[in-house]
């Protein structure tokens, strides 16, 4: 099938050109009338771009005449759309058609609404403000009778649709789903997925009608709505495992070929929508035991008949191998998606290889030995012409480093690297070699020798983590002290060779690292080097290609030597010159060295050396400062205030809270993303504190100064190759250390190459042992993960690791879990909110009581886990109870007294390790406690916290509790949680002026009206419903408008005007976060429609 | 899909279709890069290219390149076959489609695609429901364009225009 397809495919040049006369005839006498035929061959016959210019510019200029004339038909506008249309894509601006675009949609005929809905949606783009005038238009012809014009307006929206108007399309789109007409329907469902991409808040309450499209009788409704299915599950798959059936049965329908043969592609049925399937099942299967054990049979089954020989089969099959690994493992489907990934790397069509390769790659972790059975081919991919191919093979080797290929592999990448001009390649393989190198370098010379490829390749595009981290590896160190002394005094030897070369040019950066090490460690080499090491730097700091940035570092590395050095020649002469130079910045850093440099004693005292991770004491407060400022207010001084409360009090005085009444809900378009307009930074205290930062900065130049924006300068290819060669020089001993055991493997895989072996294969077959060396002498699973506890060289202090997270960490409140008990009660309870923890706990055993023929002690041992007197509230998921049962299986028919028995000193160890999943929110670290020996019927509480980063509807909060029996019988017991965004809403109790202030100084806002039921049509009961169910905070009621404050914990607020209109309810969301007030909008409409 | 492109071997630009919004300026810039890219690129060489970080999907027919941006983690090898559909889509409503027919009816190419793909994503497989949307749209145009003839110009008199 597939040669047919080749064939027709190479045979199809050969048929253009036949027809390329006889099409040319056809084409012109078909254009021959039309002014666009004419445009067409007038630009094909120039030969010049200028020509070119010329001749669109005159017909542009003839275009806006035209279109601008009052007496120009319809008709005339049409084609004047096409040849606009034709002149944007050669790339010339046609802006002052746009709006006829939209006239002709809008007032045209059938076919003249067409191309004017056309080049609407080619012209504007989402945010444009004229897409507004089209609103209209559009929201007539969902109204049509014609289908036609139906099915213009659906195509447009499901392309190109002003967020904030969707609420005036919406409930005519959702009466299309029920249309009779299936093309209608099917247009309506990407319309809504439309929405769903761009706005995902206001189509939430239409996931009804979703699963009813899903059950659609025609193929293509069904298929588009799997699109909306996908993202959906993609940010939250814990909400749909219950369709894991359904969308097993249509696969299986698909795959049986139980659709309409209208369907295939290539006798292959629907391939769309298989895959479209197989990768929703992946994102529900992920991590799930129960739900992936629904689909091994249809996955089993797509593996099998997808044997055609053809791409699109193959599309099929790499899309199945992917689910097969992404979901809780099968061995028996493992072993046959490893066979599947033979034959993609095996093919020799390029294509497929470069799927296999992609293939590799995701499954390398999980079964390293896939690597091993295909070393050879993988080399040979790794000298590939394609540079493609390289790239993805050098992916494969990040992911199978280790402490023993380590060196071959950078090497590899240096090589790579070396060839690429790309920007984005360089930062992406630069950043990968500089993580490897601090993971598993082999000894300091070679991880300095790396790095100073990677300064000077990568220069200033690379990641500024990059040379950060680096210098804080060398500055904080490892265990060792003296290794660490071995490491910093080679990079400054290296260094200083580096600078000894003349006519190089080093990457800004670079040489900021450069300097840093100098300044800090020359003294390690010896008691001359200091004076050498200044001469250097000022020689640097004379040169005019330095960017005045890494003039300021140098500077600062020559302050720090100073003390150090014997004769003060060249620091004199360096004062000299830059007191009066025309930078204030580095003016003042002279200035300061002067000053040092005359108070010997002082300066020693000021930059110790080597002292550059301890803390200075420093006086943040700036109490000497006191006197002075007590001196300026009694001579009547005003009291000084920070920079933006000196704004604010501007503002409130020019501007009072605006309570002008609102235009229609569509009118606030020009609102999301318009700036603050006073521009304050709520809490930022730092006023005070520049002095404090530029004091340590010339004393050690602390590392906080290197993020900051790089100036662009080329690097120095000469260097590098010398770098390469000693790269290369490096890894032979090791190589002829591990080589026999590799051959060893080698020889028993009874390669069919392995007799032909010329001298190139024989090389390959050298690169391939040093390649997959740590994967050959271990050949479990687990081979990975050994290879990674082989003793990390650079492995950083914890110190390093607190400091980073302490920032993430701080300020978490407690949300706290509830307990299991309640968990599976409160699926039943209309009131979530329980007064006390007893209580709670109360019920919860009541409840158990209840069942407790069903339920064996062990539930009570880990009933209690979490507790606490709490104000969220939870919903139970199901699957829980159903994992209770399962778990506790082996004794159902243990009677409860007995069992009470067995459990009396039952050990019980805890550790709950939770993730929280949701469509914005991962949290990776894994709190995990140990509880010591709990008794029968005892609770124990265990409390987390969690934290609302950015804002989302609904998230859950899963763990697994391990424990064990007195009789060592260990059980595991999986439970989650779900949390919406009211468990993490408190009220805010501000003033009044308060909420004035905040009001003005936030830039995010949202407005629309809500109908409210005629039972809470006043003020009084629409503020309480909002005050009880949302936990809003009533600041003030003025008249029938009100005033509402709450806040996302921790701090994040949210600011809440409204007012009633008869039975409309003006809602005005306003607060610092972006997204919140959607959020929240979309809580309010929810709580004023359900109540 | 992020966006489509179709180019000639010259490096002219036939066809483009941007799923994702972008300003003008960077569409072009994009434009510019990925032309020159691919047919920088030898007729042995993968399908395939890692750009930025987007992938690209390209296939050359007779002398016009298709080329589609897709995410990291779509299937390329299905995006290639998209190209393909809409191949046989447009061959099959041309009958035996060239270069010159897209150039000089793009919008009927336009109209195709958009029966094919919508928002970025597949709206319909079957090729007959795609040719049945597009030929009614022509038909139904037709016919309601030579009866709205009349009425037509006499609204244009009084104005409406």
């Amino acid at each position: 099938m597939s040669d047919i397809v080749e064939k027709t495919l190479t045979a199809l040049p050969g048929l253009f050109l036949q027809t390329q006369t006889g099409g040319e005839a056809a084409a012109a006498k078909a254009s021959l009338s039309s002014r666009l035929g004419s445009l067409v061959r007038g630009i094909t016959a120039l030969t010049s771009k200028h020509e070119e210019e010329k001749l669109i510019q005159q017909e542009l200029s003839s275009l806006k005449a035209t279109v601008s004339a009052p007496t120009t038909t319809l008709k005339t506008m049409k084609e004047c759309m096409v040849r606009l249309i034709y002149c944007e894509m050669l790339g010339y601006d046609a802006s002052f058609g746009y709006i006829h675009a939209i006239k002709l949609a809008q007032q045209g005929n059938l076919l003249e609404k067409r191309v004017g809905y056309l080049a609407v949606s080619l012209f504007l783009h989402e945010n444009h403000e004229l897409l507004l005038l089209l609103v209209n238009t559009v929201v007539k012809d969902l109204q049509s009778t014609n289908l036609v014009e139906v099915c213009m307006a659906l195509t447009v929206v499901s392309q190109i649709f002003p967020r904030e108007m969707i609420p005036a399309v919406l409930p005519l789109i959702e009466e299309k789903l029920q249309h009779s007409k299936e093309i209608i329907r099917r247009k309506a469902v990407l319309a809504l997925y439309k929405f769903h991409v761009i706005a995902p808040n206001q189509v939430q309450h239409i996931h009804i009608k979703f699963r009813k499209a899903l059950c659609d009788r025609d193929v293509g409704v069904m298929a588009a709505s799997l699109h909306i299915y996908l993202r959906m599950i993609k940010k939250n798959s814990s909400g749909y495992k219950d369709l894991t059936g359904s969308f097993v049965t249509i696969l299986k329908q698909v795959v049986g070929g139980k659709l309409p043969v209208d369907f295939s592609y290539h006798s292959v049925p629907a391939p769309w929508l298989q895959i479209q399937l197989l990768r929703i099942l992946g994102l529900l299967g992920k991590d799930d035991q129960r739900t992936s054990e629904l689909m091994y049979d249809v996955l089993d089954e797509s593996l099998r008949r997808a044997e055609l020989n053809h791409n699109v089969t193959y599309a099929i099959l790499f899309e199945c191998v992917h689910t097969v690994y992404s979901i809780y493992p099968k061995s028996e489907l493992l072993e046959k998606a490893a066979k599947c990934i033979g034959k993609f790397v095996l093919s020799p069509k390029i294509n497929l290889k470069y799927l296999g390769l992609k293939a590799l790659t995701y499954v390398i972790q999980q079964d390293p030995s896939l690597a091993l059975q295909h070393q050879m081919t993988i080399i040979e991919c790794l000298d590939h012409p394609d540079p493609i191919m390289k790239r993805e093979t050098l992916e494969l080797l990040y992911r199978i480093t280790n402490a023993q290929n380590i060196t071959v592999i950078v090497q590899k990448m240096l090589e790579y690297l070396h060839q690429s001009k790309e920007e984005y390649i360089i930062v992406n393989l630069v950043g990968k070699i500089a993580e490897l190198a601090e993971k598993f370098a082999p000894d300091n010379a070679w991880f300095i020798q790396t790095m100073n490829a990677v300064f000077s390749v990568g220069g200033d595009v690379m990641h500024p983590d990059i040379p950060n981290n680096f210098l804080r590896l060398l500055a904080e160190g490892f265990d060792d002290e003296t290794e660490d002394q071995q490491l910093r005094l080679y990079a400054v030897k290296s260094y200083l060779t580096l600078l000894d070369v003349e006519n190089v040019f080093y990457p800004q950066r670079f040489l900021q690292v450069m300097s840093w090490v100098l300044g800090e460690y020359s003294c390690l080499v010896d008691k001359e080097t200091p004076d050498a090491v200044i001469t250097k730097l000022y020689k640097l700091l004379m040169n005019n290609s330095i960017s005045s940035e890494t003039k300021v570092w140098l500077i600062a590395a020559v302050t720090k030597l100073t003390p150090q050095a014997h004769s003060s020649n060249i620091v004199e002469r360096l004062i000299q010159e830059f007191t009066i130079s025309l930078d204030t910045c580095m003016r003042q850093h002279a200035f300061e060295l002067k000053y040092l440099h005359e108070n010997m004693e002082c300066m020693k005292r000021v930059l110790p050396v080597n002292k550059s991770c301890e803390d200075m004491v420093v006086d943040a407060s700036l109490s000497f400062l006191d006197g002075f400022v007590a001196e300026g207010l009694n001579q009547g001084a005003a009291p000084y205030k920070p920079h933006h409360q000196r704004q604010e009090e501007k503002l409130s005085q020019e501007k009072v809270l605006n309570f002008e009444p609102y235009g229609l809900s569509f009118s606030a378009s020009g609102f999301t993303g318009r700036q603050s307009p006073a521009g304050i930074s709520l809490g930022s205290d730092v006023s005070g504190n520049s002095a404090e930062t530029g004091l340590k900065e010339t004393n050690s130049l602390k590392l906080e100064g290197i993020k900051k924006l790089w100036g662009k300068e080329g690097y120095l290819p000469k260097k590098e190759s010398a770098i390469g060669d000693e790269a290369e020089a490096q890894p032979i001993p090791q190589e002829s250390v591990i080589m026999e055991n590799v051959d060893q493997a080698i020889t028993k895989k009874d390669q069919p190459q392995a007799h032909m072996q010329s001298k190139e294969e024989k090389e390959k077959q050298l690169l391939a042992s040093s390649l997959f060396v740590g994967l050959g002498s271990e050949s479990t699973v687990n081979l990975l993960g050994k290879a990674d506890t082989v003793s990390h060289k650079f492995r950083r202090k914890s110190k390093v690791k607190e400091i980073i997270k302490s920032g993430e960490t701080t300020s978490t409140h407690n949300m706290t879990c509830s307990s299991f008990s309640s968990l599976s009660n409160a699926a039943y309870e209309e009131d979530y909110y329980l007064d006390t923890s007893q209580d709670r706990g109360d019920k919860g055993l009541k409840k158990f009581s209840l069942n407790s023929e069903l339920l064996d002690s062990e539930l009570f041992t880990a009933l209690p886990m979490v507790k606490k007197p709490s104000n969220c509230s939870m919903s139970a998921p199901s699957l829980f109870a159903d994992n209770n049962l399962e778990i506790f299986y082996p004794f159902p028919s243990t009677p409860a007294p007995a069992a009470k028995e067995i459990s009396v000193a039952s050990s019980l160890s805890e550790e709950p390790t939770e993730h929280m999943h949701s469509d914005l929110m991962e949290i990776t670290e894994q709190p995990e406690c140990c509880l010591p020996v709990m008794e029968a019927e005892s609770m124990k509480n265990f409390q987390h916290s969690v934290q609302m980063e950015e804002p989302f509807t609904e998230g859950t909060v899963s763990g697994f509790v391990n424990y064990e029996m007195i009789d060592s019988h260990s059980a595991q017991l999986e439970f989650s949680v779900t949390v919406s965004l009211l468990d993490f809403i408190r009220p805010l109790k501000i003033s009044t002026e308060d909420f004035g202030k905040l009001w003005l100084s936030f830039a995010n806002d949202v407005k629309q009206n809500i109908k409210m039921s005629e039972s809470q049509a006043a003020l009084p009961s629409a503020l309480k419903t909002l005050q009880q169910k949302l936990r809003l905070h009533i600041v003030d009621i003025i008249g029938n408008e009100g005033l509402l404050a709450c806040q996302l914990l921790p701090s994040v607020p949210c600011l809440l005007h409204f007012r009633v209109h008869a039975d409309v309810l003006a809602l005005w969301f306003r607060s610092s976060c972006s997204t919140l007030p959607d959020y929240v909008l979309y809580q309010c409409q929810k709580v004023m429609e359900g109540s | 899909m992020q966006f489509m492109l179709l180019f000639s071997r010259q490096g002219k630009l036939r066809l483009q279709k941007w799923y994702v919004p972008l300003s003008d300026k960077e569409k072009k810039k994009i434009t510019r890069e990925l032309v020159q890219t691919v047919l920088a690129r030898k007729p042995k060489m993968c399908s395939f290219l890692e750009w930025r970080d987007l992938k690209i999907v390209y296939k050359r027919y007779a002398s016009l390149y298709f080329c589609c941006a897709i995410e990291d983690q779509d299937n390329e090898l299905i995006t290639l076959e998209i190209i393909h559909r809409y191949v046989e889509l447009l061959d099959k409503y041309f009958g035996s489609v060239c270069e010159l027919d897209i150039i000089f009816n793009f919008e009927k190419a336009y109209f195709i695609l958009d029966e094919f793909l919508l928002g970025g994503e597949v709206q319909e497989t079957s090729k007959k429901n795609v040719l049945k949307a597009i030929e009614q749209a022509d038909l139904l145009q037709e016919v309601s364009y030579k009866e709205a003839e009349t009425p037509r110009s006499v609204l244009e008199e009084i104005g409406l225009t």
